[in-house]
């Protein structure tokens, strides 16, 4: 049993007492919200006849269903509008905050967060969002729960839950050119499996951890569920510290250095102990692309889509289906696999240093013809300081189409979505069948400069090779 | 479709026909494709479960075919319910009709969700999961019984020894599986962690 870790610590600390068969009382320190999975939560509490213990704790935005062309209300599609004022009417009447379109801090739930400093060192924070994980860059404890567990957090600000063992990744070396942080965590799921974090929450640590923005932290903790881990976190540091300065959430002046005292506090003891540690050397990973059906089934750039004989025996089955829906040879170089639409945008990466870094690429050059390529800010402070640096321009000049925050086609609940069998490459964080809104749609998953490379060469290609040649 | 009333109180036995549903991984996704979470409540969800899968197999899927009519105790491999954390998942399965669901082993979260609806998700070996998928296949109109506190599920073709584990056996054999109830009832010791923990008060530390 691990001890001394963050994890321990924030456990104890919201430790509210045992429950009948033996799960744990968790005291929830941050509850956010949105339109898909509250609104049931929201009848389910008023057929209980209860209230929101905590609307001060409780935080709404508007993102998975929100139209990224045309945001004006009511939205072309009766569902979705009936989703989000069902919303406003629960938040209103309730008195939790909601951070709507045109306030300028909607965006997807994982992004305005961070961004508003409502994510803090030491937190332990819940959302109906499996990606909860992302919180975890900032030294939280964040996870996604389900609807009733919805409901439970809304009712007693608490969750019945089961304490996880902790697996340390280590990661030593720095990341090369070219090669970022959706590289690693693409490659650390690859090497683990996706059920290789089932029942622990994944600490990473070194310092090719260190070295990272909160925002490529960020990105690496979104996707510890995809590697099975319902939780993902980061030791806060002065990196932490830095983002969180001077945030519309965070502490106040007065408070900070007592705020920073006790967030140090927090970080896992040089002692600690692991349930588990395993090590990864970023300076070894190269740009890297999902061809199957799940994260896991990423190559680095210069592979092939593998044969499912070559691969371990339990990876076998879920190989070859995977080959058949994508209908890609094994064997096939997974550089040059022809794309029709590209998606930059997510949770895992629609900030702005992601849209910086396909700007990179896209700047001077121009989509490939017949190539749908788009880019979606996570928010609309992501917009606006997108706006303000020329990227919106530099993309819509290079053949991008520029769109309004939201989801998108990471999960196609609005109007954005695959058609037949289109494959996409994409920088969101799920490449399931079906994902991206058609039944047979495929999607492959990359980091957001690895997308705008596709866009430009119409085809899956080495981002690398354009980083070092001059933009035209 | 729905042949009983929603899973209340104390839960100790399931009974009814088995529906096999071989593969591993079979994520939420798949269970419930995105584009039907755009509801506002959970009741038509019943009806487009597997809806991806089912129409790619046009009619040969196990929640199509006939014999599997009315069956109540699901019957997967490993790793079943991936994916996202959406409880639309399991509430497509428990308004499809299933009651019961028996694997190798499951994704957490939808575990947990199973949990909260009064869903029992036991476990066993490979070994003995394809073989009661087997015997399933073979005779279908068998009445199957899975008994909780014995955590056996048998029929008349033969019994399989499965595992709960101890709380969530607890919770459901006490009915005290919904859990909002018992989260409210500790309001002190709420208010007493709530009142500790330094940034819910200007970081002082008492
Ligand atoms: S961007 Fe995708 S993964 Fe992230 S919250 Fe939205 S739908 Fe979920």
């Amino acid at each position: 049993m691990s001890s001394g870790t963050l994890y321990d610590k924030v456990w104890d600390l919201h430790r509210v007492g045992n429950l009948p068969g033996g799960t744990t009382q968790l005291f929830v320190g941050l509850h956010l919200i949105h339109e898909v999975t509250s609104p049931q939560a929201f009848s389910a509490l008023e057929d209980k006849g209860m209230g929101v213990r905590c609307p001060d704790r409780t935080v709404a935005t508007v993102d998975h269903i929100v139209p990224t062309t045309n945001q004006i209300r009511p939205f072309s599609d009766p569902l979705a509008e009936e989703m989000l004022s069902t919303l406003e009417r629960n938040c209103a009447f309730h008195g939790i905050n909601l951070f709507g379109i045109g306030s300028g801090h909607q965006g997807i739930v994982h992004v305005i967060a961070p961004e508003l400093g409502l994510t803090q060192p030491g937190m332990t924070i819940a959302c109906g969002d499996s990606h909860t994980s992302t919180h975890g860059a900032f030294g939280a404890i964040a996870f996604g729960i389900g609807t009733s567990q919805v409901r439970d957090v809304l009712a007693s600000q608490s969750l019945a839950m089961n304490k996880l063992k902790v697996r340390r990744i280590w990661v030593d070396g720095q990341l090369s050119q070219g090669v970022y942080a959706k590289d690693l965590i693409l490659h650390v799921i690859r090497t683990l499996g996706v059920k290789g974090g089932v029942g622990y929450a994944y600490e990473f640590a070194g310092p090719g951890i260190d070295a990272l923005s909160m925002e490529e932290r960020m990105t690496i903790c979104n996707m510890a569920i995809e590697g099975g881990a319902r939780c993902g976190y980061i030791n806060p540091d002065s990196t932490t510290f830095e983002y969180l300065k001077a945030r519309k959430y965070s502490p106040q002046v007065e408070e900070w250095d007592r705020a920073v005292t006790w967030w140090r506090s927090l970080s896992s003891n040089e002692n600690a102990i692991f349930d588990d540690e395993v090590y990864f050397d970023s300076s070894a990973i190269a740009p890297t692309v999902t061809w199957g059906i799940t994260p896991g089934q990423g190559v680095a750039i210069n592979e092939s889509i593998p044969y499912p004989e070559s691969l371990e025996k339990g990876e076998r089955l879920i190989a070859q289906e995977a080959s058949n829906y994508m209908n890609l040879k094994p064997g096939t170089p997974i550089s040059g696999i022809p794309v029709d639409v590209c998606f930059i945008g997510s949770c895992t990466n629609g900030r702005l240093s992601d849209l910086q870094a396909a700007a990179a690429v896209a700047k001077g050059r121009h989509v490939a013809k017949g190539i749908k390529a788009f880019v979606v800010p996570g928010s609309e402070k992501v917009a606006k300081a997108a706006v303000q640096q020329g990227l919106d321009d530099l993309f819509t000049k290079a053949g991008f189409e520029w769109r309004q925050p939201g989801c998108s086609m990471c999960l196609a609940m609005n109007p954005d979505k695959l058609e037949g069998n289109q494959i996409s490459a994409s920088s969101s964080n799920r490449n399931f069948k079906g994902r991206q809104g058609s039944a047979n749609g495929r999607t492959l998953l990359m980091s957001p400069a690895m997308v705008a490379a596709a866009a430009i060469a119409g085809e899956v290609t080495d981002v690398r090779h354009m980083l070092t040649q001059k933009n035209s | 479709m729905t042949q009983t009333s929603f899973p209340k109180d104390v839960i100790s036995c399931i009974e009814g026909k088995c529906i096999a549903l071989p593969g591993d991984d079979i994520d939420t996704d798949r269970i419930i494709p995105a584009r039907f979470l755009k509801c506002v409540n959970f009741k038509d969800l019943g009806k487009q479960v597997f809806a991806d899968d089912r129409s790619e197999l046009k009619g040969t899927h196990p929640f199509d075919l006939k014999i599997n009519n009315n069956a109540s105790i699901l019957v997967v491999n490993e790793n079943f319910g991936c994916g996202s954390s959406r409880e639309h998942a399991p509430q497509a399965l428990m308004r499809w009709g299933i009651r019961a669901i028996v694997g190798q082993s499951f994704a957490e979260i939808f575990y947990g969700n199973c949990l909260s609806l009064g869903i029992p998700c036991a476990t066993s070996s490979p070994n003995e999961i394809n073989s009661l998928q087997k015997s399933i296949n073979k005779k279908n109109q068998q009445n199957w019984k899975l008994d909780l506190r014995s955590q056996i599920i048998n029929s008349s073709i033969g019994a399989w020894k499965l595992y709960i584990e101890d709380g969530p056996l607890e919770m459901l054999l006490t009915g005290k599986w919904d859990a909002t109830s018992q989260l409210k009832s500790n309001e002190y010791e709420l208010d007493r962690v709530q009142n500790s923990l330094p940034y819910l008060n200007k970081f002082h530390i008492n």
